[in-house]
């Protein structure tokens, strides 16, 4: 007895913590926060990241205070589990700002727009739903998003993007031009717009005069699954920017910058519905090791005593201000991982705005961590008939040393994840797949570790390539070709603007065996929502360059010319067509003699006929006479002459 | 009897209805009543129908017969009398009885036609409205400039002091390239195998995947220097290209890198990059062409740079790559670089010699192989910035022999008195331009017309064209002494910014403008539309003298038919009628001698070490077996054969040879219309000039000999060696020229993938041998 009743009293806790926690979630959240980290060609990364939640509208009900009314209203019309709109203006250079952390993972995206979204409807009412979604973002973002709602233009990738439901559609726009017009809706979800808080930063003209630029949008709800404990709606809005600061400061020591000289603003109030406005400072391993590696000279040198790990006396670099608090990256045994701080914006005012500036003192370079393989996307052959898309992926020499799993010197492979969408225009032949290992060309199959083909058919659908390569870990260079024959047409299917050629979007590379994430000792960090997006195990993605492909296109300058030559081809056949078919040889003969016959005069004519008869002769036709036919002809002559004489004469004088 | 003559001709007419209605065949009674057939006889060019025994005829007959009486009555005969032919096959059968008079108002009104092009050249202008010319201001600054002019000066001093082995400059350059915020890669460049791809420009190049056979042998180190556009996608780029020796740099070639350079340095700063440049410092060790291709070639395939991460094999690579950890690992790799598509590529070069002009000078070279153009708004931008922007004086390339023709310049002031004397008649009348115009825009289009039809491209943006790209080279002279360098800088440098800026601008591909012109000067140009029209009239009279010829012998054929007594309705209209299929397998077999002598120099090129003189008697000697060989094969020319025959036989092998000529030429004009133009000024005479010289000499008459003279003349100019070399002599000077010349001449066509090379030996050369033939017939 005493047992059970302790087991219900266990029950009741149980409940009462439960209800506790639903409780305290049971509120409407919206974070902000900036991060900011030097990159090392002489350039600073800032990425916000708003966040706004709200609690399942079961329980919580359809009026919310923060939330967005308009995306509230796109998931539940459309059923959105999971969505991600990115608005891109120009590359992220995969090179220089790596592509191994979680930032440029899950940042780093395509030039133009890109949209998967995955729904929670039946299987065949997916493809409706898409179309409707892409239409009602495009008038939500200001873009052409509703040019995804072709079936030529998406695809239904089966395992390369979120989960392998077949509910999920991604497409994208190669040419889409990102502009303020863009950036106005997106900040229209944010509680505090651009007036408070860190999205004050946004100055324009900086922020689209970078070297970087991309908007993203991650919607993620569960309020249509089954289960009960649904965290409901969170809305992740993202911005991340390259920017070159414009101080000068020589050609060696990396330009030293403060927030209004990066965005030419500060931040003078938090956004007072904000929970959270923080912003972080990241300084990579690597220059911290080149930090200390310095620091070690230097106390090798003056033989000092080192102070310890704070911040002011660091070697290279000196911050404005003193963080709230410095949070270190858990590394692994090789090196110590990355050093974040925090400010606060809280504390800031109208006349003490926040103002974060960093300074460097010394020179130095450092190289940011590299994703495994470094992938570059080109086209070979040119001319307008047939081509070759290659992926080439240059092993970057850090994949040994920063895989997660253990492995065994003989038995490790890499596992690259290639996703690839190509206009039917483009038309693959994917039987011309080739793989090449270190320049050796490989028999494809042993190193394909599953392959998905949905070939393209004419003005239906796009031919997507999902495949896994199994490549080993020494590998240096994996290339992979395809060839392809370009195809016609319709007239008005050109886009404007045809001659420029033809896109074929990004391809996607993912490295499924590494995750890209950052992870600290202190657990409470997981509170904060950009801390915890950093420690989110997302694997490494990136994406190659655009393509574009000259199609042969027809001269849109000519169709007078064209229409023109082409009726004087067809008149000239019909013409003579009609006229060998409609002429009877034998009637115009008979028609002939007749006038012959009348010209002579059938008196004459039966005369003569009898008289040729009578003589046994034969009958001559009476002839023309020689005089009344060359008469004519100079009638004729004359006639023309004088046409011509009066057109020269009207030209002459009445010019 | 009329009466049952008439229910005859009816039973006929629907008996035949649909045979007569579709090709309106005159009932022909048998020969014995044959009416006498009108002079001209109209259906003999469209369609032999009196060869053609149709049902109708033999029922037509067969019911003559039955109606007792072989006299066709008056219907049949006015039927047969009058039919009148359409006014399009009169005016044809008028062209063709006069197609003497005919032939030579054509071939005049072309050789005219073709004098009168520079008259006729329109101003250029241009037709890409975003193209944008000038409209931004130039940022290039003095700073820029001096940055080069110290960047230069490095490369000079580096030339002089250390003993070079060509990779000192590359590894300055690559540093200055990463110092300046670019990407770097070095590109070995591998030699080109030397195959004949005569079709290439046709067929475009292969989509190569990977080179096989790579050696070590390095034939030199292209620096590849890459900009990003900040807010650029990546899917396109613009090439400047700068070649130079790196183990002899010269001063131009360092003024031009120094160029490059301030250009590149400024543009990696720049926000309005809308494309990546590239910048190809191409070492031209081992010329300028081939280092260039080579790029290209690797960039258009998966190269080794692509599949290798490191290139240890090689000892140049490794060297390279050890020197350059030093510098800064970030941004240099082995590896190949590419940067999207390519939209323009200019080749920046600065000539040797100093301009005597006031200004300095700009000289546009755009020919590329096969005659090809890039687009005519390139040379435009460059011209309108040059001229406006810069201050510099443009020039292309002109035959300066030409200038000082006196005949050129009275047929300029001809043109100019006639039209002054338009002018007076009505002032709207503007034609004619001054006589120095003319005799200047005749020499840049005889220079324009003949590097066309080479089809050997004039520099290094020659190997763009041949993947589509469109590329000029600009040859700035400059004008200074030394001291003026950074000015020079300056000027050009501003100009580079201003092309690539308007090339930046540029949404599509060049589209607009014309491809297919020909230059008269850099601001006027003759569109293929006009300059068509000379070569049309050139070649016009070719069908009409050979369908002239053709119903001659059919004519004289049938006199034969009627001259000798054999068996009339038999075989012999069939003999007459496809005799021409023996001449065309004549002809055939010595175009297929043309393809045997095509090929003859790949073999000769196997023995090394032969002087050019051999070779190219070699090359004579075999030809002439060759001919010989295939004749006796096929048993064709013979000489004991039918030779009585063969003198009548002259017009019907005139006739198919001035066919052949016909359809060679206009293939030719096809693919490279230079070639064919030339060509057909020195084929078209030929052709119809021949007439067998044992004819000329029974005449006896002054206009016979004279006609003989002329064919022997013209034959003896038509071999393209003489030819050739004739002109050589003509433009530059008679000591000069050597025999031997022309196998180099020939031998640099093979190599660059000619079309000419074909035309000159599948075309030319086997129309010139038919010609000799007709001449030194038998009687």
């Amino acid at each position: 007895m005493s047992r059970l009743e302790s087991c219900l009293l266990m029950f009741l806790a149980l409940c009462s913590v439960t209800q506790s926690i639903n409780v305290e979630e049971l509120n409407e959240e919206f974070t902000e926060s900036l991060l900011l980290r030097p990159l090392p060609d002489r350039k600073v990364l800032a990425h916000f990241h708003f966040r706004s939640s709200a609690p399942p509208s079961k329980t919580y009900g359809r009026h919310h205070h923060i939330f967005p009314k308009s995306i509230y209203q796109l998931v539940h019309k459309f059923q959105v589990r999971e969505m991600e709109l990115s608005f891109t203006q120009g590359r992220w250079n995969y090179e220089r700002w790596g592509g191994f952390d979680p930032i440029s993972s899950s940042n780093a995206k395509p030039p133009g727009v890109e949209l998967w979204a995955e729904f929670d409807v039946p299987q065949d009412q997916v493809d409706e739903s898409w179309k409707n979604l892409t239409h009602a973002l495009s008038g939500l973002f200001c873009a052409s998003i509703n040019f995804l709602e072709h079936s030529t233009s998406y695809s239904a990738p089966q395992w390369s993007f979120g989960s392998a439901s077949g509910k999920l559609r991604y497409g994208t726009l190669p040419r889409e031009a990102v502009c303020t017009e863009n950036l106005t809706p997106w900040l229209k979800l944010l509680p505090c717009r651009d007036k408070a808080g860190l999205s004050l930063l946004m100055d324009r003209p900086s922020i689209y005069r970078g070297y970087y630029h991309s908007q993203r949008l991650h919607l993620k709800s569960d309020e249509f699954g089954a289960s009960e404990m649904s965290t409901g709606m969170v809305l992740e809005q993202t911005l991340t920017v390259v920017l070159r600061p414009d101080t000068f400061s020589g050609k060696a020591l990396q330009p030293s910058w403060s927030l209004s000289s990066l965005f030419g603003r500060s931040v003078s109030r938090k956004c007072s519905l904000s929970s959270s406005s923080n912003v972080y400072a990241q300084f990579e391993q690597n220059l911290l090791f080149e930090g200390d590696k310095l620091k070690e000279d230097r106390e090798a040198l003056e033989n000092a005593i080192s102070v310890g790990d704070g911040f002011e006396d660091n070697p290279l670099f000196e911050l404005s201000l003193a963080p709230k608090r410095v949070i270190k990256e858990s590394g692994n045994l090789q090196k110590a991982g990355s050093i974040l701080y925090e400010f606060s914006v809280e504390d800031s005012n109208e006349f003490k705005p926040f103002d974060l500036g960093l300074n460097w003192k010394v020179p130095v370079a450092w190289s940011c961590p590299q994703a495994p393989l470094q992938a570059s996307r080109f086209l070979l052959g040119s001319g307008n008939e047939r081509g070759a898309i290659a992926i080439s992926m240059k092993s970057t020499r850090s994949n040994n040393v920063e895989r997660t799993s253990s492995y065994d010197e003989n038995e490790c492979w890499l596992r690259v994840g290639i996703f690839q969408m190509v206009p039917w225009y483009v038309k693959v032949y994917y039987h011309t797949l080739k793989l090449f290992l270190d320049g050796e060309p490989q028999s494809s199959m042993e190193n394909i570790e599953k392959i998905l083909v949905s070939p393209s058919e004419d003005k239906v659908s796009t031919g997507v390539l999902e495949m896994i390569l199994r490549l080993p870990c020494s590998v240096n260079t994996a290339a992979l070709t395809l060839e392809f024959d370009k195809g016609f047409l319709h007239i008005d299917e050109y886009p404007p603007d045809a001659n420029q050629g033809f896109d074929i979007p990004s391809a996607v590379i993912h490295f499924a065996d590494f995750v890209a994430n950052m992870s600290f000792h202190d657990d409470s960090l997981k509170q904060v929502p950009i801390l915890s997006k950093l420690q989110e195990e997302v694997p490494v993605v990136s994406y190659t360059e655009v393509l574009l492909v000259p199609l042969t296109t027809p001269d849109f300058s000519m169709p007078y010319n064209v229409i023109t030559i082409t009726c004087t081809v067809f008149a000239l056949y019909f013409g003579s067509l009609l006229n060998a078919l409609r002429r009877r040889v034998g009637e115009e003969e008979r028609l002939l003699n007749g006038k012959g016959a009348r010209k002579a005069g059938p008196l004459t004519l039966m005369i003569s006929k009898l008289s040729a008869k009578l003589r046994g002769k034969k009958w001559e036709p009476p002839k023309q006479s020689e005089s009344g036919r060359s008469s004519s002809k100079y009638k004729l002559l004359a006639k023309v002459v004088l046409v011509a004489g009066v057109a020269a004469a009207w030209q002459f004088y009445f010019q | 009897m009329n009466e049952h003559q008439g229910a005859g001709a009816r039973q006929v007419l629907s008996h035949s209805s649909v045979y007569s209605s579709v090709f309106r065949i005159p009932a022909i009674p048998p020969a014995t009543s044959l009416p006498p057939f009108p002079r001209q006889e109209p259906y003999s060019l469209i369609f032999d129908h009196r060869l053609v025994q149709t049902e109708t005829q033999l029922q037509c007959a067969r019911e003559w017969r039955e109606s007792g009486s072989l006299t066709p009555t008056m219907a049949e005969v006015a039927a047969f009398v009058k039919p009148k032919p359409r006014p399009i096959i009169r005016i044809g059968l008028f062209l063709i009885s006069q197609s003497l008079l005919v032939s030579i108002i054509c071939c005049v009104a072309g050789v005219l036609a073709l004098l009168l092009l520079p008259v006729l050249a329109k101003n250029t202008y241009i037709s890409e409205n975003a193209l944008m010319p000038g409209s931004a201001s130039p940022m290039l600054s003095s700073a820029d400039a001096s940055d080069g002019h110290i960047f230069l000066n490095k490369i000079m001093s580096m030339d002089s002091t250390s003993t070079n082995t060509g990779t000192e400059i590359p590894e300055m350059i690559g540093k200055h390239i990463i110092e300046s915020g670019g990407e770097v890669n070095y590109h070995q460049i591998q030699p080109i195998s030397d195959n004949f791809h005569p079709l290439q420009f046709f067929l475009g190049p292969d989509v190569g995947i990977v080179q096989e056979n790579y050696s070590c042998t390095s034939y030199g180190i292209n620096t590849v220097g890459i900009v990003r556009a900040p807010r650029g996608d990546g899917k396109e780029a613009i090439v400047i290209l700068t070649p130079y020796n790196s183990v002899k740099t010269t001063t131009s070639e360092a003024l031009s890198l120094g160029v490059a350079y301030s250009v590149f340095s400024l543009l990696s700063r720049v926000s309005w990059l809308a494309k990546d440049i590239i910048w190809l410092a191409a070492d031209s060790r081992h010329g300028e062409h081939a280092a260039v291709a080579a790029w290209l070639r690797d960039y258009y395939a998966l190269s080794r740079g692509d599949l290798e991460k490191n290139q240890d094999m090689c000892v140049a690579s490794s060297v390279l790559g050890h020197e350059l950890t030093s510098v800064q690992r970030n941004g240099v790799s082995n590896g190949f670089r590419r940067a999207g598509t390519m939209a323009a590529a200019l080749v920046i070069k600065v000539a040797d010699s100093s301009t005597g002009f006031e200004k300095d000078g700009l000289k546009i070279y755009a020919e590329a192989s096969n005659g090809q153009m890039p687009n005519l708004d390139l040379i435009n931008i460059v011209n309108y910035l040059a001229v406006h922007g810069q201050g510099l004086q443009v020039r292309v390339e002109k035959i300066w022999s030409l200038l000082d023709s006196w005949w050129l310049y009275s047929l300029g002031e001809l043109q100019e008195l006639l039209g002054k004397v338009a002018k007076s008649l009505n002032p709207d009348w503007k034609f004619g331009i001054p006589a120095s115009d003319y005799v200047e825009g005749c020499a840049t289009l005889a220079s324009s017309l003949y590097n066309q039809a080479l089809g050997v491209p004039t520099g290094p943006h020659g190997a763009f064209r041949d993947f589509q790209v469109d590329s000029i080279t600009l040859e700035f002279s400059p004008r200074f002494s030394s001291s003026q360098r950074v000015l020079f800088l300056l000027h050009v440098g501003r100009l580079v910014e201003g092309v690539i800026r308007s090339v930046n601008n540029l949404l599509e591909k060049f589209h607009q403008s014309f491809f297919l012109y020909l230059m008269t000067s850099p601001s006027r140009f003759v569109s293929v539309g006009v300059y068509m029209i000379a070569f049309a009239l050139l070649i016009a009279p070719l069908p009409l003298v050979a369908a002239a010829l053709f119903s001659d012998k059919l004519k004289s054929g049938k006199d034969d038919v009627s001259l000798e007594p054999s068996h009339p309705g038999e075989s012999f209209p069939t003999f007459t009628a496809w005799n021409w299929l023996h001449t065309a397998k004549t002809v055939l077999i010595v175009h297929l001698w043309g393809a045997i002598v095509t090929i003859i120099p790949y073999f000769l090129s196997q023995f090394p070490n032969s002087s050019p003189l051999t070779n190219l008697s070699m090359w004579i000697a075999s030809s002439l077996v060759g001919l010989f060989f295939t004749c006796a094969a096929s048993g064709s020319l013979s000489i004991s054969r039918a030779s009585q025959l063969q003198i009548r036989e002259w017009t019907l092998l005139k006739a198919v040879t001035v066919t052949a000529a016909f359809i060679g030429l206009c293939l030719m004009s096809v693919i490279n219309y230079a070639t064919a133009q030339i060509g057909a000024l020195l084929l078209v005479p030929m052709c119809l000039m021949a007439v067998p010289l044992r004819i000329d000499m029974a005449d006896k008459t002054m206009k016979a000999l004279l006609r003989g003279a002329c064919n022997i003349l013209l034959v003896f100019a038509g071999f393209p060696p003489t030819a050739f070399l004739m002109m050589r002599g003509a433009l530059d000077s008679f000591e000069r020229v050597r025999i031997d010349d022309f196998w180099n001449w020939t031998e640099s066509l093979r190599a660059w993938n000619s079309a000419t090379y074909i035309y000159i030996c599948m075309v030319h050369l086997p129309c010139w041998v038919l010609c000799i033939r007709i001449l030194l017939l038998r009687r």
